[in-house]
């Protein structure tokens, strides 16, 4: 993940974003089947993780995998009304307009988070979503949490240091 | 003091306001008993102890020390590494050394931004000179130094290993004298522990019965702007209120007082981020299915870090705005 310091020009040109996707079962993960067995191919850079509904996805999930180091996050869900638990897809909807303002807040650009309601039989457009976000996030760089993180914590380690040393000196009385 | 037997115990402060020392004095007559129990050795807002003397201890002989306040500056960072040194327990203790608090809403801000504030723009501020507390200085030959500011706000546990947290902002007398009891009779629950219940504040509120099955908002409230009914939930009264997402062990004393909670106790274990479980909570209960009016009532909420963060943005998982510097080109003066 870390590209050496010596080539940024060619490390930036062949930087592909991390994605990760939560799929609700019944609609998107299913689509996302389709566009499996249909031989459809789109950007590789996404790791899907399935579960029940959009409505189970926490915003924790999204910023977590945002601090371990994703650069982008999607979120499929089934069209409003065909939700197979009848309002899931709403409250993950209410939840990400929310969301999406914090993120901005907290320095994260909107644009790395999307939610896409795409059905069963929808598998064309798990290939376009996957691609757009893909690309718009490629657009905007590595977000890099994890790094940053680090970089924050260096000048706790500046002084840690000095103290070590002050601590295996004596004391004086 | 004399040397005794008695357990010796420390209280400090690191950035905080004042109000976790207070919390200690209205023990009441209770502190009484735990001086008897107990040497004090440090304790800076109310005693005269020098830092000398506790280096000069040897290591973990106090058995307790009792931190309040985020770490913001080096001499916080050092005392809080001294003090971990000398203490068996070291206690994170009240919201900005367990979770950085509301010195950690700083966090949203470059440090440059918050000194220029602070030290030029202020409204209230006479400062013709823009004079800046510098760190160092030297007068008649000798030299005086100022701690110098961290450029991220951070709770305690992000400097040095803690072993036990006591919630609040600040922390009720009743789960001090807990802490304090379960230390000193050695009754301790696993280390890490937070001491206060782990289940949500609704739990112990006395409103309890009047929450809803089915939440919905078609408005958010702040609270200057309803005279809220003093008996009924303020999440059916369209209040943003923490409780859902925050630790009971308060005694639910804000609700009791007619305000809705802030979130203070932080979230219980089972949460990672008490911001964005309280954001899924609320939003999700939005009357609206309509994107512009969800927005519109969402909009009810202006400051979502601000209402969602108020005592956990330094440990939240995003800890701090991203896009802000790692360190400050331009470390002159503090």
């Amino acid at each position: 993940m870390n590209q050496p310091i010596s080539q940024p020009a060619a490390a930036a040109a062949a930087w592909r974003p991390r994605l990760v996707a939560f799929f609700c079962n019944w609609c998107t993960y299913t689509a996302a089947d389709l566009a499996g067995v249909s031989r459809l191919k789109y950007a590789s850079n996404v790791r899907i993780i399935r579960l029940m509904c959009s409505g189970r996805v926490d915003p924790q999930f999204i910023v977590e995998a945002m601090a371990k180091g994703a650069d982008g996050v999607l979120i499929g869900g089934c069209h409003p009304g065909d939700c197979h638990y009848v309002e899931g897809n709403y409250k993950m909807l209410r939840r990400f307009q929310m969301l999406k303002r914090t993120l901005k807040e907290m320095g994260i650009e909107p644009e790395r988070v999307r939610l896409e309601w795409i059905s069963a039989a929808e598998g064309e457009k798990v290939k376009r979503v996957v691609n757009e976000l893909a690309e718009e996030v490629r657009k905007l760089g590595p977000l890099n949490l994890p790094q940053k993180a680090a970089d924050w914590d260096k000048e706790l380690a500046q002084l840690e240091e000095k103290i070590k040393a002050a601590e295996a000196e004596p004391v004086a009385a | 003091m004399s040397a005794s037997s008695k357990p010796k115990v420390a209280l400090y402060w690191c950035a905080s306001c004042g109000g976790c020392e207070e919390t200690v004095v209205d023990l009441a007559e209770d502190i009484l008993g735990l001086v008897e129990m107990v040497d004090i050795v440090l304790w800076p807002v109310a005693m005269d102890f020098k830092y000398k003397d506790i280096r000069a201890m040897a290591d973990q002989s106090i058995t307790a020390t009792l931190l309040n306040g985020a770490i913001r500056s080096t001499e916080q960072e050092e005392m809080a590494h001294l003090l971990r040194r000398k203490s068996q327990f070291l206690i994170a203790y009240g919201s900005c050394a367990v979770s950085g608090g509301i010195p950690g809403l700083a966090n949203q801000f470059p440090l440059e931004q918050i000194l220029k504030f602070n030290y030029e723009q202020a409204p209230t501020l006479v400062n013709e000179s823009r004079t800046r507390p510098q760190l160092k200085f030297r007068e008649d030959g000798r030299e005086v130094s100022l701690p110098a500011l961290h450029q991220v706000v951070r709770s305690l546990d992000q400097v040095v290993e803690v072993d036990y947290y006591v919630p609040g902002c600040p922390p009720t007398p009743k789960i001090t004298k807990a802490a304090l009891g379960a230390l000193l009779e050695g009754k301790l629950p696993p280390k890490g522990s937070v001491l206060a219940p782990d289940i949500a504040l609704c739990d112990e509120c006395p409103r309890k019965q009047t929450r809803p099955a089915d939440l919905s908002f078609s408005q958010f409230k702040r609270p200057h702007q309803l005279l809220a009914d003093p008996e009924v939930c303020f999440l059916a009264q369209g209040v943003v209120c923490m409780g859902p997402a925050t630790r009971s062990g308060c005694g639910s004393q804000c609700a009791s007082g007619n305000m809705p909670c802030t979130g203070c106790f932080g979230p219980t274990s089972r949460v990672r981020d008490q911001g964005l479980k309280v954001l899924s909570a609320l939003c999700a209960n939005v009357a609206s299915k309509e994107e512009s009016e969800i927005n519109k009532v969402l909009a009810g909420v202006p400051d979502p870090i601000g209402s969602f963060y108020r005592y956990g943005l330094a440990k939240s998982l995003l800890r701090r705005k991203v896009d802000l510097p790692a360190a400050d080109d331009a470390k002159a003066g503090l």
